[in-house]
């Protein structure tokens, strides 16, 4: 059996917006184990980042705030910790990358000082001592000429090697789980290939577990060995890749995989959001006693309108959220 | 760095040509003629037109440019009708106060707004926030001479603390001359220190809603760090553009506190210059100040390049 690292149980997180309450997060529970790289896939505004930055109390407050749940890290519930033992926590044993390489670099500071800053902070190391560690991990994550690019500001650099910092940032502290939102999606296809590999490689070495974050099933399919699947605030199935892949049971996880026309054509599946499933997401506003699937879904009956779907299980780790598990007749 | 430089320098000459043209020009075609301001309304033709000759206002308009220009750089400018002595002086006498009472009320502006700025960015549409926004609209609806007026009367009247105005000369007393400064410097802070502080704030609301900030506060930064490094560095920007053009209206003399204040400054002798029609005195202050803004903004620019690496490439 192996261990638990993160165990994250119905947690709940809601903005105040001009509309209402907005609950971009509804009652997600899911767990990562040591070493082990999951995939957490939706379409844009399903709530894949905030359940992330949720994780080290990243959520911009106000508007936003945790509504209820538990993430235990380790032995700790991260939802309890006080600022400082968070702060603690942040870029030491959990560390994020983040979908903009562009942006998420503080145009104002050297490479050097951004990459060099958590082992200042976490470790207590020297400045010296800080720089030549962060020159170490900028030949790790290869950057060429790396020495120099210590004292390079951000737009002397390309997206993928921005990537690379990104990463490097993240990696300095040797974190136990690395989360990384869509570290791909802005870099054209080659990069996008390179900067995979650099945290496959990463993760095998460190023996780190990584939380992978992507609207891209191709993306998934490379590196990660579960998968989750995520609509409208909720996981919808969960699974091993290979399960997910072979044997996808729910409505929407279907429509994902019909989209994409072959996996590992990476380049189309990034633009596919969904436009083969008629209709579009409800509002997050709303409140929605049924399956907030149920509006596109072709096999919704009367119990997916009324009664929000329980858990239940497929296979061994294959989990579902539908109806349609219960009454396998409605199904045709 | 040198392309960026070369190409501001040649602007800021540009500049500084079309004012002196302009203020030059402006003045010549203006009724009001020196000779007779001099000589008084009593004068002969004959005398007029002799010292017309010999101060060159018969020349055509080109000559007596050049020769004006030529006059201010190579630091010998017109003499001043009033005070008989080169303008050129005067003005290095009175900045002598108006300097450092520009540059203090800026100091004021800053140690009080950044700071400010900063907490109501922090602490967004919560009371602490409200309270200085009300303050900075307050400030900003204050006139400066009333709160010159008031300071004195709380200050210098009441509390006997300070003198009520007046300006003892650097070499007379140094600490003396500080002293006077700093009600004025206080007055012209605090009323500038309002729009600053407005500009923090949103400069770093802005900022702080920034991938950038996340990604330190990601990384375990302290707050405190998050805010003060990270942030304000690049909120400084936009703030960075108004003190500069403040420094210089201020420089270009604060006409009113002056008065107020029985300062010996720029403002108080171009305010005087022109109700005598003192003509060069009034033509160079004009083209001073309008340097001043101009070179202060120069090295604004200049600035930015020290703070913010992407405009080191340009
Ligand atoms: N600061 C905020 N204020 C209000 N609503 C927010 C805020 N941040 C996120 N949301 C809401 O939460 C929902 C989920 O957003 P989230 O960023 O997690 O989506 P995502 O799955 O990461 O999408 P993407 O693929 O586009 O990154 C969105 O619909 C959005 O409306
Ligand atoms: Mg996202």
């Amino acid at each position: 059996m192996s261990r638990r690292l993160l165990e994250i149980e119905n947690l709940c997180v809601e903005f105040d917006t001009p509309e209402g309450i907005a609950r971009a997060v509804d009652g997600v529970t899911f767990h990562i184990d040591v070493g082990e790289t999951v995939g957490l896939v939706g379409e844009s505004g399903c709530g894949k980042s905030v359940t992330s930055l949720s994780m080290l109390g990243l959520i911009p407050s106000p508007p936003g705030r945790v509504a209820g749940g538990r993430i235990r890290f380790e032995d700790r519930d991260l939802l309890e910790l006080d600022k400082e033992q968070l702060r603690q926590i942040r870029g030491r044993e959990v560390s994020m990358i983040f979908q903009e390489p562009m942006t998420s670099l503080n145009p104002v500071l050297t490479i050097g000082r951004q990459v060099a800053e958590p082992l200042m902070i976490h470790r207590q190391l020297s400045k010296a001592d800080a720089w030549d560690e962060a020159c170490r991990w900028l030949e790790f994550v290869k950057i060429p000429a790396a020495e120099k690019r210590l004292n390079d500001y951000p737009h002397q650099l390309s997206g993928g090697m921005r990537q690379r910092v990104m990463i490097a940032m993240a990696m300095v502290c040797r974190p136990k789980l690395l989360i990384a939102d869509e570290p791909t999606t802005a870099l054209d296809v080659t990069i996008q290939a390179q900067i995979l590999s650099l945290m496959s490689g990463l993760k095998k070495e460190f023996d780190m577990s990584v939380l992978l974050i992507t609207h891209d099933l191709g993306v998934i399919a490379q590196v990660a060995r579960r998968v989750m699947v995520m609509y409208a605030g909720q996981i919808v199935e969960q699974a091993l890749v290979t399960d997910l892949f072979n044997d996808p049971f729910h409505p929407y996880t279907r429509g994902l995989l019909e989209s994409i026309p072959k996996i590992g054509s990476r380049g189309q599946g990034r633009n596919v959001r969904l436009a083969e499933i008629p209709g579009t997401v409800p509002p997050l506003t709303e409140t929605i006693t049924g399956c907030k699937f149920a509006r596109r879904c072709r096999h919704a009956f009367d119990r997916c309108r009324e009664e929000r779907p329980a858990v239940s299980s497929v296979s061994e780790g294959h989990e579902v959220r539908c109806w349609l598990k219960q009454h396998p007749e409605k199904r045709s | 760095m040198r392309r960026y430089l070369i190409k501001n320098i040649t602007i800021l000459i540009l500049l500084l040509f079309i004012i002196s043209l302009t203020v030059f020009a402006i003045l010549f075609v203006l009724p009001g003629d020196p000779a007779q301001i001099i000589l008084g309304i009593n004068a002969t033709p004959e005398t007029l037109a002799n010292l017309r000759a010999e101060l060159g206002l018969d020349q055509p308009f080109w000559v007596q440019y050049g020769h004006w220009i030529g006059g201010l750089l190579t630091g010998h400018g017109s003499r001043s009708i009033n005070y008989d002595m080169p303008v050129y002086d005067l003005i290095v006498s009175r900045l002598a106060v108006t300097g450092p009472l520009a540059l203090m009320a800026i100091v004021f502006a800053v140690i009080i707004s950044i700071p400010l700025g900063i907490y109501a960015a922090q602490h967004q549409n919560r009371p602490g926030d409200l309270i200085v926004m009300g303050f900075t609209q307050l400030g900003l609806a204050t006139p400066e001479f009333w709160l010159g007026i008031l300071l004195i009367l709380i200050f210098a009247v009441k509390w006997r603390l300070f003198s009520a105005g007046g300006f003892p000369g650097w070499d007379v007393s140094f600490g003396g001359s500080l002293k006077a400064l700093l009600l004025p410097a206080f007055a012209l802070g605090v009323i500038r220190a309002s729009i600053i502080t407005r500009l923090t704030r949103s400069s770093m609301l802005e900022v702080l809603r920034e991938d950038y900030i996340r990604t330190a506060r990601a990384k375990g930064l302290k707050e405190r760090t998050v805010v003060y490094v990270h942030g304000l560095k690049n909120a400084l920007i936009p703030v960075l553009t108004i003190l500069g053009l403040q420094l210089g209206q201020l420089l270009a003399g604060a006409i009113i506190i002056e008065n107020v204040y029985y300062l010996p400054g720029l403002g108080r002798l171009v305010f005087q210059a022109i109700g005598q029609r003192d003509l060069p005195v009034v033509r160079e202050i004009v083209v001073f100040m309008a340097a001043a803004v101009i070179i202060v903004n120069f090295f604004v620019d200049f600035t930015y390049a020290f703070i913010d690496p992407r405009f080191r490439k340009r």
